[in-house]
């Protein structure tokens, strides 16, 4: 297992990006609105940004003892594991952090869907399975830095899992199944390397990042990054209390999230303007709205509205366009020229 | 490659030797870097393979203190070499899984050379990039947590002559120091500007060197109005000028340490020339460069009011700034901030050629489109799969189809479980009554999930090259009607996720007006920019396109040229007129076009079709198509066939 991770820089620390940084939280409010990718320039914050995530997430409540971090409550979602002990009595539960699982490029395929335990094979000729980095990242994130350079047959398992939230892993002898439910969070330089539709459609959000253009933003930035490496403890200590207040936003957002309301006329915009737009199929649509209800929750509002709407369609919608090659606005001013025809220019976001 | 310290003494510099900048500033970079390799990533050392680089290598080395750890790896190594793995032999004796550290973990703390950078593949970049960032290897690989710090410097050797050729631009970004060497005069030995005791004391004086927020401010604006790469770079040029600083001896870096650090850092890397300081005055600031005005830094709160309501971390840090103001004497001299002074320093020291280079780009109407680092999409993703192109590691996999076997790693990949099956299964195939148990003991037992195949990998990219001919025949053979067609091909590029780059040729010269990309925005842009009129110079036009066609090659695409030309060459090689001289010249080029297999698609855009475009369409082996009256359904067909036949 892992020694204790290096501290990370602080998600609040982070200047700018804005946009990135709401697609984090809408969907660390509510995971049903699947993966964020995060495309862009290079030096933007795009991994610091996603690997601080992994601080603000409250808490969740596990199975102890359970390698996949089974639900105690989710009784449908548990791993076989955990099912034959539920039969027996009542689950015990433990308080563990949500996993944040890095998944970089290097790694070897039999680590990433599990595989037999090595060391109980040598040493004790055991056949056992050792779960790998998709049994880890079950119930929480999964992020790939540099996505789009990631190997195929590694993108062929993510696609397969991120779709069904269960592995399969039949290989050495071994048959085993378990959950592996996960947020895919991805990111990268679009001048690497383009990402394949199939994999594309599995990430709910999409934010492009750009190099600030501000001066003040690009010192601050240099700034806090230098006085971050220069003390570590001591800038994260810095931080903690914007980080603490963010995590209390999540949570209630997470609790206001069942009961909110969503106004027809918001189902009605959505649709429209994903018609605006010729999206493909219904997901561009459910995307859209649970976005807009986690931001909706994220703010704590009476109901979802039109405003939410707008300003999470460019995330929600930017890479589920039929692409133009010779429109030289890109997705975003598209979106954008919809989002005036369907709600009218006056109402700005 | 010899790296011995043989040459080079330290003790005794001749200041009497007159040496070129250049040279200063080789050896200004390696007391930098040796001052502070970890925090300021590395060196990228544009050279050939010349006693210069050997020079520079073995200085810096004899910079560094003495026991730093230095080692070398080729552009292609493999995962478990780079990052690590299981260590096979020590397993099998140990009977328990041992890890074995990859070359990085092995160079914690001192310097990593890689041979080759221009031919390093972007996803192996990626992974020195993400150990670079995260200063440690933290991965699962072959059945072990490999979890080991690497906090190393990288000099990478870049060999690329060509600009289009380089050390990728995603590594470039996180070594503060490009160098190119191949100014420096091998025969003047390079003499380090520091002694070792002198890196020494930096070394120690370092971890509480300061930068107050006037050269903070400065280098960022500098690299701002440079346009020289991400926020990163801007860290980069800070760690530095904090290494300049401690250098002199010194706890506060000075405008002069910005400066170096501008110049060493920020000045190869410019991709725009920023305007004169007469213009900044005439014209309100651009969206290009924005010198700062003559206030104090901006308050923090405009950036940090993201998203949360109330912000008192950032109140407090404003706060504290005015504090931190009186102490910076720059701050008190408003007709000249430190960011200009920085700027017109920095900007003296970018390389002639280069400002030559984005000088002739701001008037060719092309914005930012000239710098190497502005050009997208230069290494493409691989797909690592079929029996072509290099070889790329093992994976799991059966050998079927195209996928071969890799004796070597399934054995390694079976060896391990020895023990396992030993137990599990039966006796193996006896090969006779003599076979006995200890010879059964030999015998491997290899099973199906131990099957590795050799991967390999192929650029998915084809690049497809227009060379339009803008002379003045062709203007009046419907030049409008050519561009027109090739606006209607580079959709179908776009579906195919090709690369395109653009040739223009017209007068004495063919120009690449478009290196390759994937931006068909661009690629349209820069057709549209082309003007007509002039000879038509074919034979250089097809030389201009064959080289660029061999450059992608060798990164493993597949090229394409598409020429679109009346075929009526009338400007020879050297710029003379002449049409038989012209035409023999372009048959000629053709010809060696035909022999490096390069598919080409030759587009007559004569009026009726032409004798002479038809004998270079044969001699190079090109598909003729004579561009019919506006009909670009039948010329896209064309491409498509052309193309689906060398894909």
């Amino acid at each position: 297992m892992l020694a204790t991770p290096r501290p990370v820089f602080p998600f609040s620390a982070i200047v700018g990006q804005n946009e990135m940084k709401l697609a984090l939280t809408i969907s660390a409010v509510d995971s049903a609105v699947g993966g964020v990718l995060v495309f862009g320039d290079r030096g933007t914050g795009k991994s610091t940004a996603v690997r601080a995530l992994a601080a603000l997430l409250p808490p969740m409540k596990a199975v102890s003892g359970c390698r996949y971090g089974c639900d105690p409550e989710a009784a449908d979602a548990l791993c076989e594991e955990c099912r034959a002990r539920s039969l027996t009595g009542p689950l015990k539960a433990a308080t563990v952090p949500v996993p944040v699982v890095d998944m970089p490029l290097g790694v070897t395929e039999d680590r990433v869907v599990g595989a037999l335990d090595l060391e109980r094979a040598l040493s004790q000729g055991v056949k056992a399975f050792e779960p790998g980095l998709l049994a880890r990242a079950n119930r929480g994130f999964l992020y790939i830095d540099e996505v789009n350079l990631l190997e195929d047959h590694l993108v062929d398992l993510l696609i397969d899992v991120a779709a069904s939230g269960e592995n399969l892993v039949e290989r050495e002898g071994l048959s085993v199944r378990h959950p592996s439910r996960f947020v895919l969070i991805g990111s990268g330089n679009p001048e690497e390397g383009e990402l394949r539709p199939q994999l594309l459609d599995r990430f709910g959000l999409s934010v492009e990042v750009k190099t600030p253009e501000e001066l003040g933003e690009r010192v601050e930035v240099v700034k806090r990054r230098d006085e971050f490496e220069r003390d570590r403890a001591a800038f994260i200590a810095k931080w903690k209390k914007e980080d603490d207040r963010l995590r209390r936003r999540i949570v209630a957002g997470r609790k206001t999230l069942p009961g909110m309301e969503l106004p027809d006329d918001v189902l009605v915009a959505a649709a429209r303007l994903c018609m605006q737009l010729g999206t493909d199929g219904l997901r561009a649509e459910l995307t859209l709205i649970r976005a807009a209800r986690s931001l909706a929750s994220l703010e704590q509002a009476a109901a979802v509205a039109v405003t939410h709407l707008r300003r999470v369609a460019p995330s929600a919608l930017r890479h589920r366009l039929r692409r133009d090659p010779l429109d030289e606005s890109g997705s975003a001013a598209r979106i954008e020229r919809a989002l005036a025809e369907v709600f009218g220019a006056a109402e700005s976001a | 490659m010899n790296v011995e310290l043989a040459s080079v003494t330290p003790s005794v510099a001749p200041s009497s030797v007159a040496r070129s900048s250049v040279a200063d500033d080789a050896a200004l970079v390696a007391s930098l870097f040796a001052v502070d390799p970890i925090g300021t990533g590395g060196v990228c050392l544009r050279s050939a393979a010349h006693p210069v680089r050997d020079q520079w290598l073995a200085l810096l080395r004899g910079l560094l203190p003495p026991g730093t750890a230095w080692r070398r790896i080729p552009f292609n190594i493999a995962d478990g070499r780079l990052l690590g793995g299981l260590d096979l032999v020590a397993t099998l004796k140990a009977n328990r899984p041992i890890a074995e550290r990859g070359v990085l973990a092995e160079a914690d703390g001192g310097v990593v050379v890689l041979t080759m950078a221009e031919r390093l593949a972007a996803t192996r970049a990626a992974r020195l990039n993400a150990v670079l960032d995260a200063g440690e290897v933290v991965m699962p690989r072959e059945g072990v947590w490999l979890h080991n710090p690497a906090r190393v410097g990288l000099v990478a050797l870049d060999e690329g002559i060509s600009d289009e050729e380089g050390a990728p631009p995603s590594l470039l970004d996180r070594l503060a120091f490009p160098l190119d060497l191949n100014a420096v005069d091998y025969r003047v030995p390079l003499l380090p500007a520091h002694l070792a005791d002198e890196i020494l004391a930096a070394r120690s004086l370092l971890p509480s060197v300061t930068a107050d927020d006037g050269v903070l401010e400065a280098l960022c604006a500098t690299a701002a109005a440079l346009g020289a790469g991400s926020p990163r770079v801007a860290l980069l040029a800070l760690r530095a000028a904090c290494a300049a600083a401690a250098l002199d001896g010194r706890r506060r870096v000075l405008e002069e340490d910005a400066v170096l650090a501008g110049r060493l850092v920020l000045a190869p890397r410019a991709t725009r020339v920023p305007p004169t300081a007469e213009a900044r005055d005439a014209e309100p600031p651009g969206q290009a460069a924005q010198p700062p005005p003559d206030q104090p830094p901006q308050p923090p709160q405009q950036s940090t009011d993201d998203g949360s309501p109330e912000d008192p971390q950032a109140d407090e840090a404003a706060a504290a700034e005015p504090s931190a103001a009186p102490e910076e004497p720059q701050k008190s001299e408003p007709d000249q901030p430190a960011a200009d002074i920085v700027l017109e320093a920095v900007q003296a020291a970018i390389p002639a050629g280069l400002l030559a280079r984005l000088r002739n780009a701001a008037g060719a109407a092309a914005p930012g489109s000239a710098s190497r680092a502005a050009v997208a999409g230069r290494s493409g993703a691989l797909r690592s799969s079929g029996a072509r192109g290099r070889p790329a590691g093992v994976r799991a996999g059966a050998p079927q189809g195209s996928a071969r076997l890799n004796v070597i790693e399934t054995l390694r990949a079976a060896a391990p479980w020895q023990r396992l099956r030993g137990r599990v299964t039966g006796p193996g195939t006896g090969t006779g009554a003599g076979a006995g148990a200890a010879e059964r003991a030999q015998r491997i037992r290899v099973t199906a999930e131990d099957f590795r195949v050799t991967r390999y990998q192929q650029r998915a990219q084809t690049l497809t090259v227009f060379v339009v001919d803008a002379s003045g025949s062709a203007a009046l053979n419907r030049l409008a009607e050519a561009k027109g067609a090739v606006e209607l091909l580079l959709a179908d590029c776009y579906v195919r996720r090709d690369q395109v780059a653009v040739i223009g040729f017209r007068g004495r010269t063919a120009e690449i007006l478009l290196p390759p990309t994937r931006s068909l925005v661009r690629a349209k842009r820069s057709l549209a920019a082309l003007p007509g009129g002039g000879g038509t110079p074919l034979a250089t036009a097809i030389e201009a396109a064959h080289l660029l066609a061999a450059q992608a090659l060798r990164r493993g695409e597949t090229p394409t040229l598409v020429l679109l030309t009346d075929g009526r060459a009338n400007v020879a090689r050297d710029g003379s007129g002449g049409r038989e001289v012209a035409h023999g010249q372009a048959l000629a080029a053709s010809g060696a076009l035909a022999q490096a297999r390069i598919a080409a698609l030759f587009i007559d855009t004569s009026p009726r079709p032409n004798p002479l475009a038809q004998q270079l369409a044969a001699r190079m082996h090109a598909r003729y198509v004579a561009l019919p009256h506006a009909n670009a359904q039948a010329l896209s067909g064309a491409v498509k066939a052309a193309v689906g036949r060398s894909g």
